[in-house]
């Protein structure tokens, strides 16, 4: 006889913790058939607003953490995915109704991709900064710094590539991440918080929610403890309103990109998210 | 007599050539603006200068015009060396008539004539030298190989550094290949004419760059035109903003230079003595019309009086009078809206229950003038140690260690500058790894160098002035060229790579995905 | 500040906190703040840029004669040397008679007794028109030799009608930190500037600043000088380069300022050797004004110590009176 499975209750990630919404509603998630796969947590502008919370209250830590830390503590991730590839692949072939070959074939780019970027970690600072000759006595030098709190809307057609593709250069510098996950196909993005909950990533670096992009993003976008906004996969919302409601605090913005190459790799998705501060001292022999 | 009155020592007018009207300069000439003229006047004596014409909308039209075919003809198909050389032409001329413009500045400016003639127009000189030299090295701006300009530049710029800041928006642009349509700010707009008159004697090819004379309207019609592809600017926080919304869902590139509200952080070990010339440099320097003036002293509470009183002494031989005069420190306000703000903060400063203390200076009879004003027993929640004065008003804050320094300077929606002064290297290190701004300033404050990137964290703006993030604001990656990420990624389309970063205008656009694949000219 | 009604030395122990012990006063002066170099040549060379015209500078030619140390440190120096000195200082302008005299005339000690003959009635307080007679001694320029030939070398120079002595301190000394000794030195120098009426001859403290080489030494030095009784605090010998500075000059002017802060007592600056134009001159007269005031541009607290400025200053007083461009030879040479 066939044993009884135990279905897995999806829920936020804030803070390093799994809360429910607090609105207490959910939705359905359901498979490329329509079939029902899950409940998952319906996220409120509230959630949101407490999952900037965290993540403001985590960029000390990750921005202080040195380069090579937090290169390390990425690269941990990528090797955590690896050993859940078999569960990844089987989210996406359910959500997303692919192969078991293009499954495994988005995760292993995912996982690669995470690779990529925690090898940045301890150099982008080398390519994106300078020694600046000065005329004059000084010691002048730019150093890229991460600019904080990030939100994104992560690409919508894809479970895990494209989550992964929009959250790992923003770790990279330092920010700390607020993400709204593919409204469709969550399935991934909360076992992605499973593998950070349980891997060296400070609670509150990166935070997960899921529901409606159209109805949180633009909470995030004018959100003024929110430093950054990615909205990478808001291409079909209204995303040029959000990008006017960023104004208002003058948040560094990408804008949305389409298709399978969205937020391809990139040096600049790392930089885009930076700060160049330059320092100025003077020199003096005597 | 006392001789620390010193004679008079004005600076001579008879090197001016002025106009009794200034037209537009478009298209290599100047012409005549349909909108109706206005006039500029020293703010020191409020005295007519000269007519400035006033840009419409199809003036600004015609402007944008000239800029993208002398893109299309001329500019985007020489070769970098060739652009370079028109650059160093520039900057030679420039200190050619350098005294020329220096006296133009101050006179309509009312900044002191040591100023514009030992800051800012050798500045602006060094500008054009500094970019006249990338012209020909795209190559190494961080962008791969054969990075491509973007177009037609509109830049809008403000009146407390008129030509420096003409200087910081055209000579990177034009490095980089790109086209220029530039609207000074109205009360100071005589500079950029005579910088007309020397892009004239070098004789740049027509059209490359374009200038645009009038109020906001023309800035708001130039930054909304539709055949821009990028727009930069320098200005208050409310503008900025203003702009951010409207070039929203554009392709337009955007470069912010905008408000702060600096903490200049003294230690009690700092050299006390450069620290002192410091505040007085970071505070009364171009009499405080500075976006990155030190504007809020924090202090360590143990030295509180002693510094107060060591710079209440060094202030009362501060001289205020004619700008045009070779030993004034303090020059005139640029104008009477500008006196108007700073007074009414400072009246609130008074109400709001901060102590206020003002040098004892003689103020000419006409013109606009504020006295170097200090004020002591200022709170974090008060408005003039939340909002930028953009005047000489300094506002006094203590605090007890360096954790709670930090926090106080960091406590604003601005994030521009900052300085530190202690003797103490390690700490100068860690706090300037720790303050949110974007040029710090370790014993010393208010220095500029076309090598070193400027521009701010948070309200305070994005993108860099200066250096080579300074050039990559006005490039692109190689449109053709294939992105090879890394091992993993899938070719993927450069233009795909570099849009990632499109909307954030951020510095640093480095894709270094791109490969140095054969790259074709952006084809526009 | 209760130090106003202490003798010197007793203010400068309660100052110190202790006796003068080397690691007393290393307490009291590495506790002092540090100076940026950059920023004092900084602030040196703004207050380089005034533009001194006129009236104003017409005073300030004048004054800068006042305040001259007309000097002659040879070893070839005669007593025809020294009465020619003292003529040129007592008529720095022979065509122009309203050209004021120079504050002092400096010579070798031994050289005292032909400077006082040659001055005769003119000898004496250049507040009252007379011309002071200034002595180096203590071993200058190297002050390398014993205390007590120091010490006899001042008490000589005094007893042969020195004015004022010009001492060295003991570099040496104060590199390797013993500050307690060039403390006692200047204590004792000073006692030996005293005369039988009980006055004292005013001592210069020489710190030859180009062989103390960092802007803090130089701070640390003039506050030691100053503790250890110094009337006046002086940069050079003009023996060692770089002699005066206009940054080690503002920088000294500073201490004397803070001093006068501290206690209400006014002592003199005196920037020595490499002054040789009016031009450079008048940037000294500047940055006394703007730094400690315009009342300390008199011979009791301000002087050059000069040879060759002298006729430069006489040539620029010559053109501002005629209104044109005067030659060397119609200045005369000492």
């Amino acid at each position: 006889m066939t044993r009884l499975a135990v279905p897995k209750t999806y829920k936020l990630y804030i803070g390093g913790k799994f809360p429910r919404s607090e609105s207490g509603r959910t939705y359905e998630v359901l498979s490329n058939s329509g079939e029902f796969l899950a409940n998952a947590a319906m996220a409120s502008r509230k959630d949101a607003r407490d999952a900037v919370v965290a993540a403001r209250s985590a960029v000390s830590g990750w921005s202080g953490a040195t380069g090579y830390n937090r290169g390390q503590v990425l690269y941990r991730i990528a090797e955590l995915l690896e050993g859940r590839r078999a569960q990844f692949v089987a989210e996406i072939r359910d959500v997303e109704g692919v192969s078991a070959a293009a499954a495994s074939a988005q995760v292993d780019e995912a996982i690669d991709r995470w690779v990529w970027y925690a090898g940045w970690a301890d150099k982008y600072v080398q390519v994106a900064g300078n020694a600046n000759a000065v005329s004059g006595p000084y010691f002048n030098i730019s150093v890229p710094e991460p600019t904080g709190v990030v939100a994104i809307v992560a690409p919508q057609d894809s479970s895990l590539l494209g989550l992964v593709s929009a959250v790992a250069p923003a770790l990279v510098a330092g920010n700390t991440v607020v993400v709204i996950a593919s409204e469709k196909l969550p399935l991934a993005a909360i076992s992605l918080s499973e593998v950070l909950a349980t891997s060296d990533v400070p609670g509150g670096v990166v935070n997960i929610l899921t529901g409606s992009p159209a109805e949180i993003a633009p909470w995030l976008a004018s959100h003024a403890d929110v430093n950054a906004i990615d909205l990478v996969g808001a291409g079909s919302l209204d995303w040029i309103s959000m990008q006017v409601a960023a104004a208002d605090t003058l948040k560094r913005v990408f804008t949305p990109e389409n298709g399978p190459d969205a937020a391809a790799p990139a040096l600049g998705r790392i930089t885009g998210f930076t700060e160049t501060k330059t320092v100025w001292h003077t020199k003096g022999l005597i | 007599m006392s001789f620390l009155e010193y004679a008079p020592a004005p600076e001579s007018q008879s090197i001016l050539h002025l106009k009794s009207d200034y037209g537009l300069f478009i298209d290599g000439e100047f012409v005549e603006g349909q909108g109706t003229p206005f006039q500029t006047i020293s703010p020191a004596t409020e005295k007519h200068i000269a007519n400035i014409a006033h840009a419409s909308e199809a003036d600004v039209d015609r402007a944008v015009a000239a800029a993208r075919r002398a893109y299309d003809t001329t500019w985007s198909r020489m070769s970098g060396s060739d652009r370079g050389k028109y650059l160093f032409r520039i900057a030679r001329l420039v200190q050619e008539r350098a005294r020329e413009l220096a006296v133009a500045e101050t006179l309509d400016n009312g900044k002191p004539i040591k100023e514009s003639r030992d800051v800012d127009v050798p500045l602006v000189a060094a500008w054009f030298f500094y970019y006249a030299g990338w012209a020909d090295k795209l190559d190494h701006a961080g962008l791969g190989a054969n990075p491509a300009s973007l177009g037609v530049a509109a830049q809008v710029i403000p009146w407390n550094f008129p030509l420096l800041m003409l200087a910081w928006k055209i000579a990177p642009a034009l490095a980089a290949g790109n086209t220029v349509v530039i609207k000074p700010a109205e009360t100071t707009s005589l500079s950029a004419m005579i910088f007309a008159e020397i892009l004239q004697q070098a004789d740049l090819p027509a059209g490359v760059v374009n200038i645009v004379t009038g109020a906001g309207e023309t800035g708001s019609a130039l930054v909304n035109h539709g055949d821009v592809n990028k727009v930069a600017f320098t200005g208050s926080t409310a503008v900025g903003r203003m702009i951010a919304r409207s070039t929203a869902g554009t392709d337009k590139r955007l470069t912010l230079e905008l408000g702060g509200k600096a903490a200049n952080i003294v230690f009690d070990d700092a050299p006390i003595d450069q620290a002192i010339e410091g505040i007085v440099n970071g505070i009364f320097f171009n009499q405080g019309h500075v976006c990155c003036a030190g504007s809020r002293l924090l202090v360590q509470e143990n030295i509180h009086d002693e510094v107060i009183e060591r710079l209440k002494a060094r202030l009362s031989t501060l001289r205020l009078g004619d700008p045009l005069d070779k030993n004034t420190d303090i020059g005139a306000i640029n104008s009477r809206e500008q006196l108007e703000r700073i007074r009414e903060l400072s009246d609130i400063g008074e109400q709001e229950g901060a102590e206020r203390w003002t040098a004892d200076c003689a103020i000419p009879e006409n013109g606009f003038w504020f006295a170097p004003t200090i004020f002591t027993n200022v709170s974090t929640s008060n408005r003039i140690a939340r909002d930028e004065v953009f005047g000489p008003v300094l506002s006094v804050l203590t605090f007890r260690t360096p954790a709670e320094a930090i926090a106080k300077a960091n406590n604003t929606p601005y994030g521009l500058s900052a300085g530190i002064w202690t003797d103490k290297g390690s700490r100068i290190l860690a706090v300037a790894d720790k303050l949110r701004a974007g040029v710090i300033w370790a014993n010393t404050f208010n220095r500029f160098d076309p090598a070193s990137p400027f521009g701010g964290y948070k309200e305070s703006g994005y993108g860099r002035e200066g250096g080579r993030h300074g050039l990559a604001a006005y490039l692109k990656p190689a449109a053709s060229a294939s992105a090879i990420a890394a091992a993993p990624a899938k070719p993927v389309t450069a233009a795909k790579a570099q849009n990632a970063s499109e909307g954030a205008a951020a510095s640093a656009r480095a894709a270094s995905s791109v490969t140095a694949a054969k790259a074709k000219k952006a084809s526009k | 500040m209760t130090g106003t009604q202490l003798i010197p030395t007793e203010r400068a122990l309660a100052l110190i906190g202790g006796e003068p012990s080397d690691a007393n006063l290393r307490r009291y002066l590495h506790g002092i703040p540090g100076v940026d170099a950059v920023g004092l040549e900084q602030r040196a060379a703004a207050l380089g840029t005034r533009s001194v015209k006129t009236t104003s500078k017409a005073w300030a030619l004048d004054t800068i004669i006042k305040l001259i140390d007309l000097t002659t440190l040879e070893g070839a120096d005669t007593p025809g040397k020294v009465r020619s000195l003292v003529a040129k200082a007592l008529t720095p302008d022979a065509g122009d008679p309203s050209c004021p005299r120079v504050a002092a005339v400096c010579v070798y000690g031994d050289m005292v007794p032909y400077a006082v003959a040659a001055l005769g009635a003119a000898h004496g307080d250049p507040d009252k028109g007379g011309v002071s007679v200034a002595a180096v001694a203590t071993a200058f320029p190297s002050g390398r030799a014993s205390r007590s030939i120091k010490l006899e070398d001042t008490a000589d120079a005094v007893r042969a009608g020195a004015d004022e002595i010009d001492m060295v301190i003991d570099r040496g000394a104060f590199l390797s930190g013993r500050y307690g000794l060039v403390y006692d030195e200047i204590v004792a120098v000073k006692e030996a500037c005293k005369r039988p009426d009980g006055s004292y001859a005013h001592l210069k403290v020489i710190l030859e600043t180009g062989e103390l080489n960092t802007y803090d030494n130089v701070r640390r030095a003039s506050w030691l000088a100053i503790l250890a009784g110094a009337d006046f605090i002086k940069t050079s010998t003009g023996k060692v380069a770089p002699a005066a500075t206009l940054p080690v000059t503002l920088l000294m002017l500073e201490v004397v300022r803070d001093w006068y802060r501290l206690t209400g007592e006014k002592i003199g600056v005196k920037p020595a050797g490499g002054i040789r134009s009016s031009k450079d001159a008048i940037k000294y007269v500047v940055t006394v004004a703007e730094t400690v005031g315009e009342e300390w541009l008199t011979p009791h607290l301000f002087r050059f110590g000069a040879s060759s400025l002298l006729n430069d200053v006489l040539l620029q007083r010559q053109k501002m009176a005629s209104g044109h461009y005067s030659g060397a030879d119609y200045v005369t040479i000492d």
